[in-house]
């Protein structure tokens, strides 16, 4: 107990200590050793997105992401779940625009049993059309529920503004008339269209040897082959609102408003990602959310919550801040958050908030990758934006080479000089626009 | 996972909890206070997690706003929360911060201003919270069962109060409040992490120990049998869809029986995860609730569970119906599987089967330090470390006939409180 060897175990994931494998199918392999975790994490995802729905079936990726565990060719739901929760794991998948991801967790030595499970609902699944039906009502009640909530749908119809005609500008999993339209034969042509080890990456990372991973990811997965190759989608060029767009979502009977305020921002793999991500930090994240935070909060009480975001992937991105506010002070809320985007823009940020805004960043690296889960997060990210294996050693030298004329170029270069894109949804109130 | 724990009693009457783990460069700084919504009077609801919010407003020595920027330096985290027993705090630094975590919270155990200016404008920001919480159906359900299991006992109010008693507590009632139980006699310090336990012995009592000791809380409320008959009742607003929440009174966590219904509410409604943070849960999908509700198109999604508590509090099962679905149906086939609980006593693979669920949740849940150093303080709310060091234990030690007694004794259909949502924008009872 009173090893106190520090230095040896507490270093970040990097070339020596991450093992990465392709096999020959074309799954990408990456594992890291936690030698005192008793258990295993599993993460991952394949490029079958809701990129490629049919517009009249928007839900479709996700909807067949969601099926793949009702049942396979050897094993019913039930069969399925119990092998799960009698082992005390778990394994879930969620669909998103350019991939489906699945994670699943469970103690070291019922790692065989997930990944042969993996390996089946990925390969073999069944969609039972009783299932299939289910599953429909379930995700119906969702969105009936997703309708009613003011954060989701302020959230939901700010992308559909900014990403107009784009997939990022439609939900994943759908809206109800398009997950009307979608059958059972739609799930099982996709998974054949779409479900390929080609462009697979999985993660694993716990209290075991990758050799033996490797071994047992080899025997689960290494066999599966299919002719599919998921096709290169060509994104619309998006165009930032060249005026402001209000648009107020009524949800009656509600008794506050969620408020979403922004604009585009940085795609991940852009070079002024990191002034943004410093900058967006200093905006409305640092201490109790920053200067947003700061103003909206603390300052005024107008809002439990008021942060700044930024959502960069691969197409695009966009930079925004929210808040939950009474209706009554909405306008009020809008007028100081343009104020401080404005501030934001125009005069660079003080030395002292830049060097906290930096020690915070880099400082939180080891609580962000303490966990087996944390560390699956990370190798996914170094693969999915081919950041390289040592991203996390190179990070805290990337992040102090940022200066403040970064910092704000990046601000203006986003921020200034188009319109904002403000969506509230919640009572009408006094929520004019 | 009990092992290897410093205790400690300060002379002011802290305990100390210390844990050294090494397998991360973190550490996690707890304290803990025996005072929450228990511990309030009508005309006062919601004033303990009024006075957590004002340990954020600043000290002498550390103005609102200085502590946030320091921890942020360092790339940690700090947080609180306010529940019906307790109030905590934390910390989760980088190792070498853990100075920093012990000046903070030691400071603001004694010295917090209570600024009249920054008391007013957190008047508002929790009556945005609690607006936040109006928009949700299952807290507005939730909130209407709670209120009608209990006749006196305060677990029937929500922690964040009520909207009058938000807008008439006063500074003084706050201050005059956090004096009362804000003091070593009542607290505890919880440390899980990367450090030498007897190092930072010293450095807690270089920081605690002349804090002058006040005197510990009493015991505020004897614990209230379970309604004396089944009430139903209906609560309506926003929406597409109906739920159910079902509550029966539950055992307190020093109960014995907390342990046999832990197990019976793994096999009803799947197992419940004691972590607060990380390690996620387990699914659900082969309870027996599940199968006869979902599987069977009652419902589209269940849940139950329960907490560990003081006092004996509400064990809850939440359905969301089908938008087909009667809940009167539906509670007859809850009420079904209920029955088979009572009247026959489930196998010994259930029973094994649950305890590797709680057996894996606690293995991916101590991944974490933060939640490490949570198990360190939390059971000595309710109970001492030893609850939750023997709870695998104590659970492996449940029968089946545990269970069916358990089931008989905790989930009467006369000792019940039945809710409904009824949506207005749809729903059998629109």
């Amino acid at each position: 107990m009173k090893r106190r060897n520090s230095q040896s175990l507490h270093a970040l994931p990097g070339a020596d200590d991450i093992q990465r494998v392709e096999l020959e199918n074309g799954i990408t392999l990456l594992m890291r050793c936690n030698p005192f975790s008793p258990s295993v994490v599993i993460s991952g995802y394949l490029p079958a997105g809701s990129q490629y729905d049919p517009p009249e079936k928007l839900g479709l990726a996700y909807l067949t992401a969601l099926g793949l565990t009702r049942g396979t060719q050897r094993r019913n739901f039930q069969q399925i779940f119990d092998t799960l929760e009698t082992a005390g794991a778990s394994l879930g998948f969620a669909g998103s625009v350019h991939t489906v991801s699945f994670g699943g967790r469970c103690l070291v030595e019922d790692l065989p049993m997930l990944l042969e499970l993996l390996s089946e609902v990925l390969s073999q699944p069944t969609f039972p059309p009783d299932q299939v039906e289910r599953l429909r009502v379930q995700h119906l009640t969702g969105l009936a529920i997703r309708a009613q909530d003011t954060a989701e749908m302020a959230s939901l119809v700010f992308d559909e503004i900014l990403f107009n005609n784009h997939p990022y500008g439609k939900p994943e999993d759908g809206y109800p008339e398009s997950i009307q339209n979608i059958r059972r034969e739609d799930l099982l042509d996709f998974h054949q269209r779409y479900y390929s080890p080609a462009g697979m990456v999985l993660a694993v990372v716990g209290g075991i040897e990758p050799a033996k991973v490797l071994d047992w990811v080899n025997h689960h997965l290494g066999w599966w082959q299919t002719p599919t190759v998921p096709p290169a989608v060509v994104y619309p060029p998006l165009k930032p609102p060249a005026q402001d767009i209000r648009r107020h979502v009524s949800i009656d009977g509600k008794s506050q408003c969620d408020l979403v305020v922004g604009t585009f921002g940085p795609r991940r793999t852009d070079p002024d990602f990191f002034p943004a991500i410093i900058g967006n930090n200093i905006l409305g994240q640092l201490g109790m959310m920053g200067r947003i935070g700061e103003i909206i909060r603390e300052q005024y009480g107008l809002a439990y919550y008021a942060a700044a975001n930024l959502v960069a992937s691969t197409a695009a991105g966009s930079w925004e801040v929210s808040a939950g506010v009474d209706p009554q002070n909405l306008q009020r809320v809008i007028d100081l958050i343009r104020d401080e985007i404005a501030c934001f823009t125009h005069q660079p940020v003080s030395e002292e908030e830049l060097a906290d805004s930096k020690a915070n960043l880099i400082g939180r690296l080891p609580l962000a990758l303490e966990s087996n889960s944390g560390v699956a997060g990370a190798l996914l990210n170094i693969e999915r934006y081919g950041l390289g294996l040592d991203y996390y050693r190179r990070y805290p030298s990337i992040i102090e080479n940022v200066s403040r004329d970064e910092v704000l170029e990046t601000a203006r270069r986003y921020l200034n000089g188009s319109g904002m894109v403000i969506v509230s949804a919640g009572p009408d109130g006094s929520a004019e626009t | 996972m009990a092992d290897d724990i410093l205790r400690a009693q300060l002379p002011n009457g802290l305990t100390v909890q210390l844990k050294e783990i090494h397998t991360a460069p973190l550490i996690s700084h707890w304290v803990w206070y025996r005072v929450g919504s228990r511990y309030e009077q009508n005309g006062k609801r919601g004033i303990s997690h009024w006075v957590e919010h004002m340990q954020f407003k600043g000290t002498p020595r550390f103005p609102a706003g200085v502590p946030d920027k320091a921890i942020a330096r360092t790339g940690g985290t700090w947080n609180a929360f306010t529940h019906m027993d307790w109030t905590t705090y934390f910390e989760t630094l980088p190792a070498d911060h853990l100075s920093l975590a012990l000046e903070i919270e030691s400071d603001r155990m004694v010295n917090s201003l209570f600024d009249p200016k920054e008391v007013e404008a957190e008047r508002t920001v929790i009556l945005s919270e609690l607006a936040g919480n109006l928009n949700e159906p299952l807290f507005l359900l939730s909130d209407a069962v709670q209120k009608a299991s209990f006749e006196q006992h305060p677990y029937r109010n929500e922690v964040i109060g009520t909207p009058e008693d938000l807008q008439n507590i006063r500074r003084d009632d706050l201050f005059e409040y956090y004096r009362h139980y804000y003091h070593p006699a009542n607290a505890l310090v919880a440390i899980a992490g990367d450090f030498d336990a007897g190092q930072i012995l010293r450095q807690i009592e270089d920081r605690y120990g002349a804090i002058p000791p006040g005197k510990p809380a009493q015991n505020p409320t004897t614990p209230e049998p379970p309604v004396a008959e089944e009430r139903h009742l209906a609560v309506s607003g926003p929406g597409e869809t109906v739920y159910l929440q079902i509550a029966y009174r539950s055992p307190a966590a020093a109960d014995a029986d907390f342990f046999s219904m832990t197990v019976l509410d793994s096999l009803l409604a799947g197992p419940t995860s004691l972590n607060m943070f990380g390690g996620g849960g387990i699914s659900n999908k082969t309870s027996r609730l599940y199968r006869a509700l979902v599987e069977n198109e009652w419902a589209v999604g269940i849940s139950g569970g329960m907490q560990a508590t003081f006092d004996p509090f509400l064990y809850d099962l939440t359905i969301t119906l089908r938008p087909d679905r009667n809940p009167d149906e539906v509670l007859a086939v809850v009420d079904d599987e209920i029955k088979r609980l009572q009247d026959a006593p489930v196998s010994e693979q259930e029973i094994q089967r649950a305890i590797k669920q709680a057996r894996a949740m606690f293995a991916y849940g101590s991944e974490n330090i933060t939640n490490q150093a949570f198990w360190l303080g939390f059971a000595e709310m309710f109970a001492d470390y030893g609850w939750f060091s023997g709870y695998l234990t104590r659970l492996a030690e449940v029968t089946p006939a545990d269970v069916q007694r358990a089931a008989q004794r905790w989930l009467p259909s006369n000792q019940r409180v039945v809710g409904v949502y009824y949506p207005l924008n749809g729903g059998p009872g629109a």
